[in-house]
C-alpha cells in the first residue's frame, strides 16, 4: 500500500492539521509517513499546502509531481492540483466558492459540502475533520481508531475534551459522499 | 524495551537530540526555516533535567561567540541557523577551527544570495565546505536527507569533533528541517561531569590546578614561523580526517550505467526519479555524499571506471558538481541540473534532466 496525497487550501482551514492527523494515523497504523508543508510567510487567508505519503514500505521523495488523491479546499489549489492527480486517481473538493468545475474525466471527483455542514453543526473548526471524514469514507486509508488514537497525540491534553466533537465531525463528512456515485468507469 | 516512535520535523529532532546527547550549551539566534530548533528547546527547557544552557542571543554573531567561549572550556555547545544567520557566523567559526575547538553549527539551508527566501535551497555548500571565513580551515560537514539523520547526527557531529577536536556542521536543507517524519531518538545519557572534561579535554581552559600550566586557547600568532607550523598541525588532521571519517550511501549502483550524486533532500528526489527510471528498465542509480567535507572522492572516482555518466542535482547553480568533477578527473561526462531561489524540483524533472544528457540511459 502506498498513498500519495496532497492537501491544499487557504491558510487556516486547517490544512496542515489535517495532513498532520492524517500522518499520526499513519503512524498508529505502523506505516511509514512523511508529511511536507509547502511552508512560507504566509498565515490566515493565504495558500497552504501539504503532501503527506503513507506507505508499508520506505519513503524516497517527500516532494511529488503526481499525487493518488487531491484535497482541495479552494479554486486556487483546484486550479493547481487537478492536472496533478494520477489517472484513475481521486479529487475531492468543497463546491463552496468554486466557480470554475474540474473537468477531468480519468479521475474519481467528489464534491463535499463542507462548508454548509460546518455552518450545520456549528462548528467552523471542525471543518477540516469533515473533510478528513469524506477522505477516508472514499479511501479508508487509516481507520476511524487510527485517527482518534493520532488526533489524540497530535493534540495537546488541554484540547482533549474536543475529541468527541472531532469524531462526530468525522461521522458528519463520512456521511456527507457515496463512493459508489462518482467511480468512473 | 520497544523503542517509541515519534513523529517530528527535523528541526524538532535536533532539538531533542541535543538534550539526549548530553549538550551544555546551546546559544541561537531565530531564522526560518529553522526557528523550531530553540523553540522547541525552549519548550522541553532541559535546564530543569540535564542542566543544558539554552540561550537566545541578541545576534548571530553573539551566539557563534558564546559558542566559542563554550567549547574552550571543554563543554558540548553548538548553535543553529539559516544560510544569511550563518553568513554572520563565519568569523566566529573560523576562530573556532583555529582554536581547535569542538562544537556543532546547524545550517538548514534558504535560498540566497542575500536574504533571500525562507524556502529550501543549497547554496551555501561551497561556504560549508570551502571555509567560508578566512584562512586554510574546514568544518567537518554531514547532510542529513531525513529526520533520522538530523537526530543522528547531532552525537555523530559532536562525536567527531571532540575525536578531531575540529568543529563539525550539520549543513541541512528546508526540506528535511521543516517536514516530519518517523524518528527513533538517541538514548538520554547524562552531560558529562567537570571531572571527566578535565580528564577528556586536557587542552580545555577548566581552571588552572597547581600541578600544571595554564592552558592558553588563541588563534593569535604574530610568529609567521610558528604560525605556519601551527597550519601544518591543522592540516594533518584534515588528512587524517579525510582517511577516515569520509561517508557515502550507494543506491542501485551495482548494475548501473548512469548514476545520480545528490545530497540532502535531493538525493531522496533523485531517489524516487530512479525508482520511476527502473521500473522503466533503466539502470540509473545514486551515490549520496553523507559528509561533504571530507568528500567521497575516491568512491566517486572509483565509480567513474564503471559508469557511462554522472548527473549532479542540487539546489543551486552548480557546487557540488566542483568536487564530482574533480574527482572524476575527466573520465566520463558529469552534468549539473539545479533550480534556485527555493525552488524544488520535482523526480520528473531530475529524471528528464538525466535523459536529456544521456538519452542512450533511456534504452
Amino acid at each position: 500500500m502506498k498513498q500519495e496525497i496532497i492537501i491544499a487550501g487557504f491558510g487556516g482551514q486547517g490544512v496542515l492539521s489535517m495532513g498532520k492527523i492524517l500522518a499520526y494515523a499513519g503512524l498508529i497504523a505502523d506505516l511509514e509517513v512523511t508529511w511536507m508543508p509547502a511552508y512560507g510567510p504566509e498565515q490566515r487567508g493565504g495558500t497552504a499546502n501539504v503532501t503527506v505519503i503513507l506507505s508499508d514500505n520506505p519513503i524516497s521523495s517527500p516532494v511529488l509531481d503526481s499525487f493518488d488523491t487531491a484535497v482541495v479546499l479552494n479554486q486556487q489549489s483546484l486550479d493547481k492540483f487537478e492536472s496533478k492527480v494520477k489517472p484513475g486517481g481521486t479529487l475531492i473538493y468543497d463546491p463552496y466558492g468554486i466557480h470554475h468545475l474540474p473537468t477531468r474525466t480519468d479521475i474519481n471527483i467528489y464534491p463535499v459540502d463542507a462548508m454548509d455542514a460546518t455552518i450545520e453543526l456549528k462548528s467552523a473548526k471542525s471543518y477540516n475533520m469533515i473533510i478528513l471524514g469524506a477522505l477516508l469514507k472514499i479511501n479508508p486509508i487509516v481507520t476511524i481508531d487510527s485517527v482518534m488514537a493520532g488526533l489524540k497525540k497530535a493534540l495537546p491534553e488541554r484540547h482533549h475534551h474536543l475529541l468527541p466533537v472531532n469524531r462526530e465531525a468525522i461521522t458528519r463528512g463520512m456521511e456527507l459522499v457515496n463512493p459508489g456515485e462518482n467511480t468512473i468507469e | 524495551m520497544k523503542e517509541e516512535i515519534k513523529l517530528m520535523k527535523g528541526n524538532e529532532a535536533i532539538a531533542h537530540a541535543a538534550i539526549r546527547y548530553g549538550v551544555d550549551g546551546y546559544f541561537g539566534y531565530p531564522i526560518t526555516p529553522q526557528s523550531e530548533v530553540l523553540e522547541t528547546l525552549e519548550e522541553l527547557m532541559p535546564w530543569e533535567t540535564t542542566g543544558m544552557v539554552v540561550l537566545q542571543a541578541e545576534s548571530e554573531v553573539a551566539a557563534i561567540n558564546m559558542v566559542y567561549g563554550g567549547a574552550s572550556t571543554g563543554k558540548a555547545v553548538m548553535t543553529s541557523s539559516s544560510s544569511p544567520g550563518v553568513s554572520l557566523m563565519q568569523e566566529g567559526m573560523s576562530y573556532i577551527a583555529a582554536g581547535e575547538l569542538p562544537a556543532l553549527v546547524v545550517n538548514v539551508m534558504r535560498g540566497g544570495p542575500g536574504l533571500g527566501t525562507i524556502q529550501p535551497s543549497q547554496s551555501d555548500y561551497f561556504q560549508a565546505t570551502k571555509g567560508g571565513g578566512h584562512g586554510d580551515y574546514h568544518f567537518i560537514v554531514l547532510a542529513p536527507s531525513t529526520v533520522q539523520e538530523m537526530a543522528d547526527f547531532v552525537g555523530l557531529g559532536f562525536d567527531l569533533a571532540f575525536k578531531y577536536r575540529t568543529p563539525a556542521m550539520i549543513l541541512a536543507d528546508g526540506i528535511v528541517g521543516q517536514m516530519m517524519e518517523k524518528v527513533v531518538l538517541p538514548e538520554p545519557r547524562p552531560r558529562r561531569t567537570d571531572r571527566e572534561i578535565a580528564e577528556q579535554c586536557p587542552w580545555a581552559v577548566t581552571g588552572r590546578p597547581a600541578t600544571r600550566k595554564p592552558n592558553v586557547l588563541t588563534t593569535l600568532e604574530l610568529d609567521s614561523a610558528k604560525m605556519e607550523l601551527n597550519n601544518i598541525r591543522y592540516q594533518q588532521t584534515y588528512r587524517t580526517i579525510e582517511e577516515n571519517e569520509v561517508r557515502y550511501q550507494e543506491y542501485y549502483t551495482d548494475d548501473a550505467d548512469y548514476i545520480f550524486v545528490a545530497f540532502g533532500s535531493i538525493a531522496r528526489i533523485c531517489l524516487k526519479a530512479i525508482e520511476d527510471a527502473r521500473a522503466a528498465g533503466m539502470k540509473v542509480g545514486l551515490i549520496r555524499p553523507i559528509t561533504l567535507w571530507p568528500f567521497p572522492t575516491k568512491a566517486i572516482a572509483d565509480y567513474s571506471q564503471r559508469v557511462k555518466g554522472m548527473m549532479v542535482v542540487e539546489l543551486n547553480a552548480g557546487q557540488m558538481v566542483e568536487d564530482v568533477r574533480l574527482a572524476v578527473n575527466g573520465n566520463i561526462p558529469v552534468y549539473h541540473y539545479g533550480r534556485m531561489g527555493g525552488i524544488v524540483p520535482n523526480p520528473q524533472e531530475a529524471l528528464d534532466a538525466l535523459l536529456k544528457h544521456f538519452p542512450d540511459a533511456a534504452q
